[in-house]
């Protein structure tokens, strides 16, 4: 099952390469990730997807909290949450393409951020899943090159990831 | 406040940490470290021959009295010579403390001379390491890592320190931190009440128990409740190879050695088992033979400080997360309280089933009435010549598990090995690190032809420092681990595991000043031993000729339940 977990540690350089080494070292594998410091400076916030059973998702969860900079966990797929991921896209626009693009963007509500002659850039937030169905609908000949935030996360609620 | 050098700082923190022994090489990256050693006198630097040796020295160190082994290696080649000590007090879960040279900072990335990402190197098998990026995080770094080395699951931290930081010109104010403060590292320090009062429930009830115990039991001082509670409830006790000696080894309760070189009683005592307490244990892959077949019909309690080693590899009915010490003490006070006891009848009859293999299927090899020696001859010739009190430390092969077979441990810590990585080379300068904790007590290694020659150059070591160690080889003149495999699963192909161009031990040994025996007679083994352990200071290397040919039985049959093993060359369950 696909898990999305966040992680508060310690804004150290070196802590991202113990959590990324871990993966690697016991054969997990790490889909997405994303990190960035947090209103506390001293804390990074880092989220990550990956996919596994029930007890291959312990261990993980078990080993990161294992790591002395891993202040604070949370498997946010455990609870109600909010999942985004930001997408820039580069997209054909020509000829009668162009307005069928537009059209799309506008159905997902995606915005054009940027315009030439031939192609547009498409800026999209969403889902893992709504990122996929725009991608589908557009149709891959037309894309050109797409780059992706992976996921960030948060709980819904009053539950909050604080110290 | 005192103003010291960021080399200066590193040598105070030690004192001010108790560090009586530092294992260590110099080397350009540490001179300055090494220069500040020089002019005290409170810390006690050994200088081994090859920076392995001094990981598995302070390891040995470790293993013995339980405090943190400190490590001093330079950058580079230094460094990576550490790697496999620091790798094998890991996987067994050592304390330990290595710092390590590094370049000066601003060249870190430069491809400077002996320069290697240290940090990185290490990351998988260290608990925690530490660059240092400024002096005057030295004193708040050493701290640290000797807390975190020896709390929790104990492992080892690695301090790596870049060579301009210890500069001498440069001082900075010094006080050591009285305590640590980590907001993301807090380690257990109870047990679950509830969960451990449902484990004395179930204990209570069990018809066909069996206490597991490991290496966390020794590391976690907790053989004397360990005790305790196989007393109070008469339950038979078996020990993993690690954690041999947290219960006396001599006690009719003990079955001996489980797992996969472990004996008939105890692997038949889990496979027939209602209840296991596992006690700082981690259900290894030596124990457990096919996880999936393990132990069908058992409950399982699992007492362990580290969350990730319970439900691992076989899944806890009870888990107990906790320091084992304080989680058996509670226990044993719950028990006291109970107002029923144990099932006596059925204990009973379960202790007539545990006698009855015993009898027929005990440790037992054939002797050879004139032929060569038998490698468990000699390790039952030790016994008695050290009364059963000796520190045994030891390499990796078929000696090591005649050794955890035929020498029977009463205390914890007593016996010494490296289990987890299986690191031949480890048992010369491991009993090197004992012998320098316990000057006055008997450290014997029991080792092979071919592990001794991994680390022999650290003879040197123990000519320099006068240590007494009593190098006991069993030579089989084979890789004799392997060539069971081979003659097991490959066809007899006995493919690069014979010793030939063996060295002369004896006149090895004279040769680095100490002295040399070779034995190849049964009948003169007790009296070569005997002269040997009255050569109180002295080094003895006792060169003893063994069968070639002989197996370590019982031996688990791979893919197997925890009853499936081969007793003899022909004779199987
Ligand atoms: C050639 C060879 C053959 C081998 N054959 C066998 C064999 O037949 N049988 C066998 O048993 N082993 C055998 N081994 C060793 C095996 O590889 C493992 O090292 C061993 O089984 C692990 O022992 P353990 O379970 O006691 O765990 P350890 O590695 O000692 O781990 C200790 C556990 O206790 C926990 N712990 C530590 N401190 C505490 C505390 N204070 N409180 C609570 N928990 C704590 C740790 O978190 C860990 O989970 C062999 C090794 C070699 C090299
Ligand atoms: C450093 C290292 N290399 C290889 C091995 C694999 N290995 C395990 S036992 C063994 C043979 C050991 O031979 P010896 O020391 O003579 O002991 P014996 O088995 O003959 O008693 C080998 C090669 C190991 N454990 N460690
Ligand atoms: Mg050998």
């Amino acid at each position: 099952m696909r898990r999305i977990i966040s992680i508060l540690m310690e804004n150290e350089p070196g802590a991202l390469s113990r959590v990324v080494g871990l993966f690697s070292q016991r054969g997990y594998n790490i889909e997405t990730l994303t990190v960035a410091p947090t209103e506390d400076e001293t804390l990074s916030r880092l989220t990550m997807t990956t996919t596994g059973d029930d007890k291959k998702i312990e261990q993980i969860t078990k080993h990161l909290n294992k790591l002395i900079e891993v202040v604070k966990l949370v498997d946010l797929t455990e609870g109600a949450h909010i999942e985004r991921e930001i997408m820039l896209m580069k997209v054909k626009a020509t000829g009668a393409q162009r307005a069928e693009v537009k059209r799309t963007v506008d159905i997902f509500r995606g915005q054009i951020v940027d315009v030439t002659s031939t192609v547009y850039t498409v800026q999209l937030t969403g889902t893992t899943d709504k990122l996929e169905a725009f991608i589908n609908a557009v149709g891959e000949a037309q894309v050109l090159e797409v780059v992706r935030s992976g996921v960030s996360g948060i709980s819904r609620g009053e539950k909050v990831l604080s110290l | 406040m005192e103003m010291l050098s960021g080399a200066e700082m590193v040598v105070r923190a030690l004192q001010d940490e108790g560090v009586e022994y530092i294992f260590g090489y110099p080397g350009g990256a540490v001179l300055h470290i090494y220069d500040a050693l020089f002019q005290q006198d409170k810390v006690n630097h050994i200088l081994v021959r090859h920076e392995q040796a001094a990981t598995h020295a302070a390891d040995g160190y470790a293993r013995s009295t339980g405090k943190p082994g400190v490590v001093l290696v330079t950058s580079g080649p230094g460094a990576t010579n550490a790697i496999t000590g620091i790798a094998t007090a890991f996987m067994d879960s050592i304390p330990m403390v290595v710092l390590s040279g590094q370049v000066r900072s601003d060249w870190i990335g430069d491809d400077a001379f002996q320069e290697t990402d240290m940090v990185g190197l290490s990351r998988p098998i260290v608990k925690h390491s530490f660059m240092v990026r400024d002096p005057r995080q030295i004193p708040d770094m050493i701290k640290k890592a000797f807390y975190i080395a020896s709390t929790g699951r104990p492992g080892p931290v690695l301090v790596d320190i870049p060579k301009d930081h210890t500069a001498p010109h440069n001082t900075f104010p010094y006080e050591y931190p009285k305590k640590v403060k980590m907001r993301s590292y807090a380690p257990v320090t109870r047990g679950h009440s509830g969960q451990i009062r449902k484990a004395v429930d179930e204990l209570l009830k069990a018809k066909r128990p069996v206490i597991y115990s490991g290496g966390g039991v020794v590391q976690g001082d907790a053989s004397e409740a360990l005790t305790g509670v196989a007393r109070k409830l008469n339950f038979p006790v078996t020990n993993t190879l690690m954690g041999l000696g947290a219960f006396p080894g001599t006690d009719k309760q003990f079955l001996g050695m489980l797992g996969m070189h472990g004996t008939y009683e105890a692997n038949m005592a889990m496979h027939n088992a209602d209840v296991i307490l596992a006690a700082g244990a981690r259900l290894d892959d030596r124990v457990t033979n096919d996880a999936k077949k393990f132990c069908p019909g058992a409950k399982i309690i699992h007492i362990d400080i580290d969350p990730a080693s319970i439900s691992k590899n076989v899944t806890a009915h009870i888990p107990i997360v906790g320091p084992v010490k304080q989680v058996l003490e509670e226990m044993l006070t719950m028990l006291d309280e109970h107002d029923s006891g144990p099932d006596h009848k059925s204990l009973e009859r379960w202790w007539q089933e545990i006698d009855g293999w015993r009898q027929v299927h005990g440790l037992r090899y054939e002797v050879n009435e004139n032929g060569p020696m038998k490698p468990q001859q000699v390790v039952q010739a030790l016994y008695k010549a050290t009364n059963g009190e000796a520190f045994v430390t030891s390499d990796v092969g078929q000696h090591q598990m005649f050794a955890a077979q035929y020498y029977l441990y009463d205390r914890p810590r007593q016996w010494i090995n490296s289990g987890g990585l299986g690191t031949m080379g480890f048992g010369l300068p491991a009993a090197m690190g004992v012998q320098f904790a316990h000057p006055e007590a008997v450290v014997a290694c029991v080792t092979g032809e071919g592990s001794i020659q991994m680390n022999i150059q650290e003879l040197s070591t123990c000519l320099q420092y006068g240590l007494p160690i009593k190098i006991i080889n069993i030579n089989n003149q084979a890789l004799g681990m392997v060539r069971q495999w081979q003659d097991m699963q490959y066809g007899g192909r006995h493919s690069q595991s014979y010793m030939e161009s063996l060295p002369d031990f004896v006149k090895l040994a004279e040769s680095y000043g100490h002295v040399g025996m070779k034995i190849e007679k049964l009948e003169d083994l007790d009296g070569a031993m005997e002269e040997a352990f009255a050569l109180k200071d002295r080094l003895v290397f006792m060169d003893i000729y063994v069968d070639p040919t002989e197996h370590v039985y019982p031996m688990h049959i791979a893919d197997g339940s925890m009853r499936d093993m081969w007793l003899s060359k022909t004779e199987r369950t």
